[in-house]
């Protein structure tokens, strides 16, 4: 069991959150799922920074974004799995 | 393990055990926080609380503003009191309600008698009221005795993953055994609020959260509202540390009241919890110092406040003791950190070795420690306003 690159809330999110410094694109990033620990890996598409999001699938406009389980907003630019998942293409239901 | 310790701590006239033994030089309104920073220049052992407010306010705004003076000047942090406003109305109507709680108060106003002249005679009574505290003992309390507030700042995704349940997992641990706990921040549970409904003791107190945040969001939200808050929900340092919307934050936040234990009442800000042992939900704002402030204005004595990027908040009169997650933020900002479980993250540490490693930074902090805010000298007191003056 290494030290992981992202942790993911629940087995029905969508996005990951990294969790180590200076993660590049290409990374062979071990991904931890603290609900149960079961673990799978992600390739990494960007570089990103430590506490950003990366996809898990790909995802299109309109797609709900899911962490913790639950919906934390809308997909406002494609976003292919691996990929960087911020304010540039993830925004809030809500205001 | 928990409920077995035994903390050294200060019990109070009305039976309520404080783990500070300030002096308070509190003015009830603005105009008065220059005698009161004179006396405590005056006098060693004391501490001013200056602040903005005091004046014209009147209904619901005025009630939280006595609310908030007395409640401060009553917690149990504080061992004697000087009051001191302009006019002896009001200053009066303050003492009376710190005197209820049996806590040594003296009150001064100012017309009448100008700046210092009431300068001098509040300096000579607090001088008796150092003299008198500073040989109170600490005596054996129990830990869950403590009344322990909670809200996070500088929120990132490391806070939901991390900091908030190790909060969270202490409070499962304290609160079956007497512990009193709190959390608010009303905007900041938007996109959790069904999640926080349900975990009210009963439909009926889950019905009141509903109500409360649902009047949040019509009364300041909707006549006001801009995108993502004008970059304060979530604010330009959650975003730099990860979390994208409010939904996100608000799922992270809600992480700090645990998994078991579930809310019995909700409180109006700064209100004192009359339901006996377990925990609250307040109705205040996301902004750290307000809340602390109206947390610490209700009794509670301690705060636990994770942080992802690194809030450096602290009270003047109840030790705010910060918790990260985040690698990067423990080692940049290390001396605002007082428990780092930057382990979590790399799974060497488990969500409960976090939860006991903030209950012995309690137990540190209720026998006197000073915590990184205390010894960094943050005493950030902010009242709350609910609308303009008259």
């Amino acid at each position: 069991m290494g030290v992981p690159h992202l942790l993911v809330h629940d087995r029905r999110d969508n996005v990951g959150v990294i969790v180590v410094e200076g993660l590049k694109a290409g990374t062979e990033a071990l991904c931890v799922v603290t609900e149960d620990d079961s673990e799978f890996t992600l390739e990494a598409r960007h570089d990103a920074p430590i506490g950003h999001k990366l996809a898990l699938t790909d995802l299109q406009v309109g797609d709900t974004v899911i962490k913790y389980g639950e919906d934390i907003g809308r997909i406002v630019e494609p976003v292919a799995k691996g990929e960087h998942v911020h304010t540039h293409n993830l925004k809030t239901k809500r205001w | 393990m928990a409920k077995n310790h035994s903390i050294w701590a200060y019990r109070r006239e009305n039976g309520r055990v404080g783990v500070r033994n300030y002096v308070a030089i509190l003015p009830i309104d603005d105009i008065s926080n220059a005698a009161c920073e004179a006396v405590a220049n005056n006098i060693k052992g004391t501490l001013a609380l200056p602040h903005a407010y005091g004046r014209l306010q009147f209904g619901e705004d005025l009630e939280l503003h006595f609310r908030t003076m007395i409640g401060t000047g009553s917690n149990p942090n504080v061992a004697a009191c000087i009051v001191i406003g302009i006019e002896p109305g009001w200053t009066q109507r303050v003492v009376d309600g710190l005197a209820e709680t049996g806590k040594p108060v003296a009150g001064f106003a100012i017309e009448k008698r100008g700046d210092i002249d009431t300068i001098a005679v509040a300096s000579r009574k607090a001088k008796e009221f150092v003299h008198q505290t500073s040989e109170q003992l600490r005596e054996e309390c129990e830990l869950t005795e403590l009344w322990v507030s909670a809200k996070c700042g500088e929120s990132d995704t490391t806070t939901g993953l991390a900091s908030c349940p190790t909060v969270g997992n202490m409070y499962d641990k304290l609160i079956p055994h007497g512990l009193y706990g709190v959390f608010g921040e009303t905007t900041e549970l938007t996109g959790a609020e069904h999640l926080c409904k349900a975990r009210a003791a009963s439909p009926e107190v889950g019905e009141k959260f509903m109500k409360t945040f649902q009047a949040y969001q019509d009364e300041v939200i909707e006549p006001y509202k801009t995108s993502d808050l004008s970059d304060s929900q979530p604010t330009k340092g959650n975003i730099e540390g990860g979390l994208t919307t409010i939904e996100e934050k608000a799922l992270g936040n809600l992480e700090k009241i645990g998994k078991r234990v579930s809310y019995i009442d909700v409180l109006e800000p700064a209100e004192a919890p009359a339901k006996g042992p377990g925990l609250y939900f307040m109705d205040t704002s996301s902004a750290a110092a307000e809340c602390v402030t109206l947390m610490a204005a209700a009794g509670y004595v301690v705060h636990a406040f994770p942080t992802g990027q690194g809030n450096i908040i602290g009270n003047p009169i109840i030790p705010v003791i910060k918790i990260s997650a985040n690698p990067r933020t423990v080692r940049t900002m290390a001396e605002h950190v007082d428990v780092d479980v930057s382990g979590i993250v790399r799974r060497d540490m488990t969500i409960s070795d976090a939860g006991d490693a903030l209950i012995d930074m309690i137990v540190r902090t209720a026998n006197g420690r000073l915590t990184a805010a205390e010894a960094l000298g943050h005493r950030e007191f902010v009242m709350t306003k609910l609308y303009r003056s008259a």
